[in-house]
């Protein structure tokens, strides 16, 4: 066996946003002995990119709020897939662990009488977001950082982890290398929580970076876990659509939330003609109505324009390709017909530096130009709910990374929520595993020399393809045939292109040496992205029906047989992907009759 | 579409050159897209930092004709076509490779700021606070770290012996901020005084100068923080209290 640097822990948690920073808190907090492992500087995860708030039924503004109204908005705008556990312990918990950040330093902003501030988002009820402007992730990364940081937790930055290592059954640590000296770095651990978020990168317009490419998700499957419902893709309806430099960069949500309106080349408020019967009993149809909305909210029904983002982010997609789009291909979001230049720069600052920095647009005065982009996926890796366990003993996953707590359709707002709630208990579940195991388990020297040769190979191989030309197809491949819109010609299509990158990756040719080296880096990435993007598309391609982020011209219904299932994607036997389904957990009767009351 | 000549610099702790890129830019474009089309294309292993791409993670700072910026939020049409760019790594850290530096002194110095200790919740479970209270903290938590006001503040980036003695204005801006914030009850003031070296500041306001997030470091950070421990450890009736009781 090679000679490695190693680092033995009881618990390592690979991903250093949100969720796996509140994973490692608890895990060191219960006494294991922890690692938190990222790509990336610490601070710089993609947490820090969320801007609107953190859902949580605090009931600061609106009393009438609670945990039973944020399950049910989360189920409804989830179409029903959700895992109801997850459901119904996000909203449970989420409040508490707001608090919990304020304890720890966040300063959100604060309503008239001195508690945390609350904003509009789409398919909540209730004004439910805390937040701080609309740079709220930033806030709880740094909260969380500022807290770690006292808590004796060590920090592999600039540290990417390429596979798991298993003894037996269960997970037994991992193999990475240091970004900057290229080097081998194994680790030894009784419990691993995978914390990486999502898969954007494998699509070309997105919201996200260049560390989003669905690592945690192929990490997981390669170690045989199951993952659930792949085809759940969130498109962000607001991302920026100019210059061509930007975009993708995401809008917040909560440009609409707080009097926002999205308006056609005609000058028509087109999401009133997209209001379907599932939505209707809540949603203002005539503008008088919404108007009245935003100033007297119990006698009046939601605007449609906080409709949930799937709804949205079709209509957009619908109103372009029928020539109703704005100049550069998106829609007209408008704030300043609504809201003076003082509130505009108040509630939404980093919105208005970044049209008038990035494309020359002031948005106290004109409207944006948006339309969706990639930016989040429901689907991810199957976990218990209480304990964040994965279908593999000792795996843990938390975060955009695991899947069921959004179902089809994941709301604005509960994500951050999501990666308090379910990071503090990937945290204790890992570190109770960890405490009770006794021995750590054996690293298989044998897989780890396998890896870290595939690792080196890069360099041998030549005259091969530069991996970005890999990565701008499979971005275009993806974009084009497994986007908003679906169907089965194009899924097949989309698969055979996979097939097609993934021998082609098995030819990459890395210039350079290790030394902090992008392209190689990007090399490795590409296995990932690949393993993810066939997963969605295998997903989509099984689930014949149209429900929240997965959207099939050819089965434009919803089925209420398909609404019943899961699809799990996993290795087979001969290494060939796999995706069947499964029957959803059952939701108890008491909270069935949430979703029987007239709204 | 035009095209521009990049001068950028590519090396490591061993040496380094400048090496020249000729680049077509599109509309829009910003000096982090003119990096990524050079590393798409024909240097592969050109090394940069980079994360959202929107000014908001503080990760592609660099030197941008020379003037500390963030390559993200940096328009190329800041320029004429035809005219020299240069791009180097930021000066103050030690370089790594390329644009890439290592500014692991930052988060060495964070441990060395006591915790925040808040007061105890209200009966209720929760805090309060008035938004007026909060206002300026929160002017201080915009800080995303990019370390530009590290890299410019000449105690450092001219004297590198001092960064055993001087914390540097971002985490001045930290101490502001704890310092101010309603609920913390640890008194840090011996701390800026002593190891963080506030003293070391005098007041050129390079580091607001150049902040993308327009916080008022130098006005509104550093210069309580002066005032602060000058009037407990330089006001000459208290520091015949502090003799007279033995402190």
């Amino acid at each position: 066996m090679a000679d490695y640097e190693r680092h033995d822990y009881d618990v390592i948690v690979i991903g250093a946003g949100g969720a796996g920073l509140r994973a490692a808190i608890e895990a060191s907090a219960l006494g294991a002995k922890t690692a938190l492992i990222c790509k990336s500087l610490l601070g710089k995860a993609h947490t820090v990119m969320a801007e609107g708030g953190i859902a949580a039924a605090l009931g600061n503004v609106w009393p009438e709020d609670n945990w039973k109204v944020h399950f049910r908005d989360t189920m409804r705008g989830g179409k029903m897939l959700n895992n109801w556990r997850m459901a119904q312990l996000h909203a449970q918990e989420a409040p508490d662990r707001v608090k919990e950040l304020e304890h720890w330093g966040a300063l959100f902003d604060r309503t008239a009488d001195g508690r945390i501030s609350q904003r509009d988002f789409g398919g909540h009820r209730y004004a439910r977001l805390a937040h701080v402007g609309d740079r709220t992730g930033l806030e709880m990364i740094r909260t969380l950082q500022q807290h770690a940081v006292h808590k004796g937790i060590d920090v592999y930055m600039e540290c990417t982890i390429s596979r798991l290592v298993k003894d037996g059954d269960r997970v037994s640590g991992a193999i990475g290398y240091w970004r900057e000296s290229g080097k081998n770095v194994v680790f030894g651990a009784k419990a691993v929580v995978l914390a990486t978020g999502g898969v954007g990168k494998a699509f070309k317009i997105t919201s996200n970076s260049w560390e989003y490419t669905g690592d945690g998700h192929s990490l997981a499957y390669w170690a045989g876990a199951d993952l659930i419902d792949m085809e759940c893709v969130q498109f962000h309806p607001t991302g920026m659509v100019w210059p061509p430099s930007v975009r993708g960069i995401l809008v917040t949500e909560g440009v609409r939330g707080d009097g926002g309106t999205l308006v056609n080349s005609e000058g028509v408020q087109f999401m009133f003609n997209y209001i379907t019967p599932y939505f209707a009993a809540e949603t203002a149809d005539t503008i008088d109505e919404a108007e009245r909305w935003y100033e007297d909210k119990k006698n009046n029904r939601r605007t449609p324009n906080l409709l949930p983002r799937d709804e949205v982010a079709r209509a957009i997609n619908t109103e372009v390709k029928a020539g109703r789009g704005s100049p550069h291909g998106g829609v007209f979001l408008d704030i300043a017909s609504r809201r003076s230049a003082e509130y505009i720069k108040r509630r939404l600052p980093s919105m208005y530096h970044q049209f008038k920095q990035l494309a020359d647009v002031d948005i106290t005065a004109a409207p944006m130009e948006v339309g969706p982009t990639a930016h989040y996926i429901m689907g991810g890796i199957r976990v218990d709910a209480d304990t964040a366990a994965s279908t593999v003993p000792g795996l843990y996953a938390a975060g955009e990374c695991a899947g069921g707590m959004h179902g089809a359709n994941r709301l604005g707002g509960n994500s951050l929520s999501d990666l308090i709630v379910f990071g503090r208990r990937a945290g204790m579940g890992a570190a109770e595993y960890a405490n009770k195991l006794g021995a750590a388990p054996k690293l298989d020297d044998e897989a780890l020399d396998r890896v870290s040769h595939e690792m080196n190979a890069h360099f041998e191989r030549e005259g091969g393809e530069n991996p970005y030309g890999i990565q701008r197809d499979l971005q275009e491949s993806m974009h084009n045939l497994v986007g908003i819109i679906r169907t089965q010609s194009e899924l097949d299509e989309a698969l055979t292109h996979v097939a097609q990158y993934r021998e082609r990756a098995k030819h990459t040719v890395v210039e350079g040496n290790r030394q902090y080296n992008p392209g190689w880096h990007l090399a490795m990435d590409l296995q990932s992205l690949l393993t993810v993007s066939e997963a969605i598309a295998l997903s989509a391609s099984t689930r014949k029906e149209s429900r929240g982020g997965h959207t099939r011209e050819d089965y434009p219904d919803t089925d209420a047989e398909w609404g019943k299932v899961n699809t799990v994607t996993r290795q087979g036997k001969d290494g060939q992907m796999e995706v069947t389904t499964e029957p959803l957990p059952q939701m108890p009767a008491d909270l069935q009759e949430l979703f029987q009351e007239a709204h | 579409m035009a095209n521009y000549t990049m001068r950028v610099f590519r090396g490591n702790q061993d040496g380094g050159e400048w090496v020249e890129y000729h680049v077509d830019v599109e509309e829009g474009q910003v000096v982090l897209d003119v990096i990524h089309t050079i590393q798409g294309s024909v240097a592969p292993d050109l090394a940069v930092r980079w994360n959202c791409k929107a000014g908001k993670c503080g990760s592609c700072s660099a030197e941008v004709n020379g003037k500390p910026r963030l390559m993200c939020m940096t328009r190329m049409n800041l320029f004429e076509p035809g005219e020299v760019i240069t791009v180097a790594p930021m000066k103050t850290w030690p370089l790594v490779k390329d644009l890439v530096t290592d500014v692991s002194f930052n988060y060495e110095v964070a441990k060395k700021i006591p915790a925040f200790n808040p007061r105890p919740v209200e009966a209720d479970g929760s805090h309060r606070m008035m938004q007026e209270d909060v206002d300026r903290g929160q002017e201080f938590r915009k800080c995303i770290e990019c370390y530009l006001c590290q890299n410019v503040c000449h105690v450092i980036r001219d004297h590198p012996e001092n960064k055993a003695d001087f914390f540097g204005p971002r985490w001045f801006v930290r101490l502001a901020e704890l310092e101010m914030h309603p609920l913390d009850m640890t008194d840090r003031l011996h701390l800026a005084k002593n190891d963080a070296g506030v003293g070391y500041c005098n007041i050129t306001k390079c580091c607001t100068e150049v902040c993308p997030e327009n916080i008022h470091i130098t006005d509104n950070a550093i210069i309580p923080l002066k005032e602060r421990v000058a009037d407990r450890y330089f006001d000459p009736l208290r520091w015949v209290g502090r003799k007279l009781k033995g402190k």
